[in-house]
């Protein structure tokens, strides 16, 4: 059976890696290829860097870190951040990403996830979603690495998930902004209409804080792999111990 | 062992190339035909399009010195479906080194692509895989695949059942990558470079 994926998340700026509270306030939290290679070990199914100074930034070259991560990793990872061109997508590819995540260039240009579906697949295209809950709507926003930047896009968040998948999305990553950072609980309710509606696997982000978090959103929301940040790099929950206890719990895990 | 990997313009080159130094192997990675036929293992990589791949093959005249190797060759996920006839994706022909077709994977009511860590079951006995067993997990990214058949060494569920890992005399498929499955993957690659097969 398919096992369900625990996904750490390490948003990077400026060649580290970093974590903020709702989006603001960075703080470095450690080296790239020590925390890739930590993660490694402990078990993590995949990992996601988010180089989220890019796309505020309009930087476009890839990386010089996705090369080396890739030598050291005998897991995947997929790469987000300023990814706006089918060439900048296949340098990051052709470094050793197995995906490449697009967000707020998506937003700026629909068309860019049907190019890089036609150039690459859908396997490798992974659409990446900052959803806010404006008290009565679920609504997208662009260019959340930098709050003096971020965007109100007009955009409900469901109806951009089916436009994004029928686009030429393989995977979706649902992150929600009024969750993110404090640890409170993946957002069930707005996952579980995702998952509805949502053909292509999901990846819950934003909010875990506790083991019974991850329970919650595999066993409530169906989700297929659940992202997290600050409870892994403050190593609040230890991987091993997250996977052993979802296991017990019932849930498909890879020991 | 002088281990070369077929250049086909697809995108994780790198990543087997890397693997293939995590395990200490030397490679090549060369789409030059006498290179391809010199070598003692041939890898063929491939993720993307079939299509795509197969026009590939074709702009740089690899499609008969593929088809006429006689040394172990391992086609990695989509490098394993081009060793088919025929392919679902695109509905073109492929390599037709093993007889069969690539199909749409029926993912039932699961998520499709099918994206992530599966166990593979059924093992069979095999050089390929001593030291795999059945339960261990590879990671897999598809939405088309082989069914289940006579060349089938390990099998995998996704809603359908299908090949997971497949042989037939001197050639070799992984529908997963082995690049990025953990101790598993590097297992079958050694495997794949020490063993007499």
């Amino acid at each position: 059976m398919l096992a369900r994926r625990i996904i750490p998340c390490l948003d990077v700026k400026d060649g580290v890696v970093v974590k903020g509270v709702k989006f603001k306030n960075h703080k470095v939290v450690g080296d790239i290829l020590e925390l890739a290679q930590r993660y490694r070990d402990e078990g993590a199914d995949e990992l996601v860097f988010y180089d989220i100074t890019a796309s505020t930034d309009d930087r476009t070259i890839s990386p010089d870190w996705v090369s080396k991560v890739s030598q050291v990793l005998d897991i995947p990872f997929c790469v987000a951040g300023g990814i706006k061109t089918i060439e900048a997508a296949r340098a990051r590819l052709e470094e050793g990403a197995d995906k490449i995540s697009i967000n707020s260039p998506a937003l700026m240009r629909p068309d860019l996830i049907n190019e890089l579906k036609d150039a690459f697949g859908r396997q490798c295209i992974v659409v990446g979603i900052d959803s806010y809950f404006d008290g009565e709507d679920y609504r997208v926003k662009s260019h959340t690495g930098d709050p003096d930047k971020t965007r109100e896009t007009g955009r409900e968040t469901l109806d951009w998930i089916v436009e994004a998948v029928q686009r030429g999305a393989g995977e979706i990553v649902l992150n929600c902004i009024n969750q993110d950072g404090v640890r409170d609980g993946y957002d069930l309710l707005q996952l579980i209409s995702a998952r509805g509606l949502c053909k292509v696997p999901l990846i819950a982000s934003g909010g875990a804080g506790t083991i019974q978090h991850f329970e919650d959103v595999f066993k409530k929301a169906n989700v297929d792999g659940a992202l997290a940040a600050s409870v892994f790099h403050k190593n609040i929950i230890p991987i091993p111990k997250l996977k052993t206890e979802l296991q017990r719990a019932g849930i498909e895990i890879r020991i | 062992m002088n281990v070369v990997i077929v250049d086909t313009g697809c995108a994780n080159l790198a990543s087997v190339g890397f693997a293939l130094d995590r395990i200490g192997a030397k490679k090549t990675i060369t789409k030059d035909p006498k290179k391809i036929k010199k070598a003692k293992r041939v890898i063929l990589p491939g993720v993307g399009a079939a299509p795509f791949a197969m026009q590939n093959l074709r702009e740089r005249e690899l499609v008969e010195t593929l088809q006429n190797l006689t040394q172990p060759i391992l086609g990695i996920c989509l490098g394993m479906q081009l060793l088919f006839n025929f392919t679902e994706e695109g509905e073109v022909p492929a390599l037709g080194m093993v007889h069969g077709r690539v199909l749409d994977l029926e993912t039932g009511n699961q998520p499709s692509p099918h994206m992530g860590w599966n166990t593979l079951e059924n093992v069979a006995d095999d050089p390929l895989l001593k030291g795999v067993n059945s339960g261990d997990y590879a990671y897999f990214v598809h939405s088309y695949a082989v069914p289940v058949d006579h060349y089938t060494l390990a099998s995998t569920t996704h809603g359908d059942t299908f090949s997971a890992i497949i042989r037939q005399d001197n050639i070799f498929g992984c529908q997963f990558h082995p690049e990025r499955s953990g101790a598993t993957g590097a297992r079958i690659l050694e495997n794949f470079l020490k063993a007499s097969l």
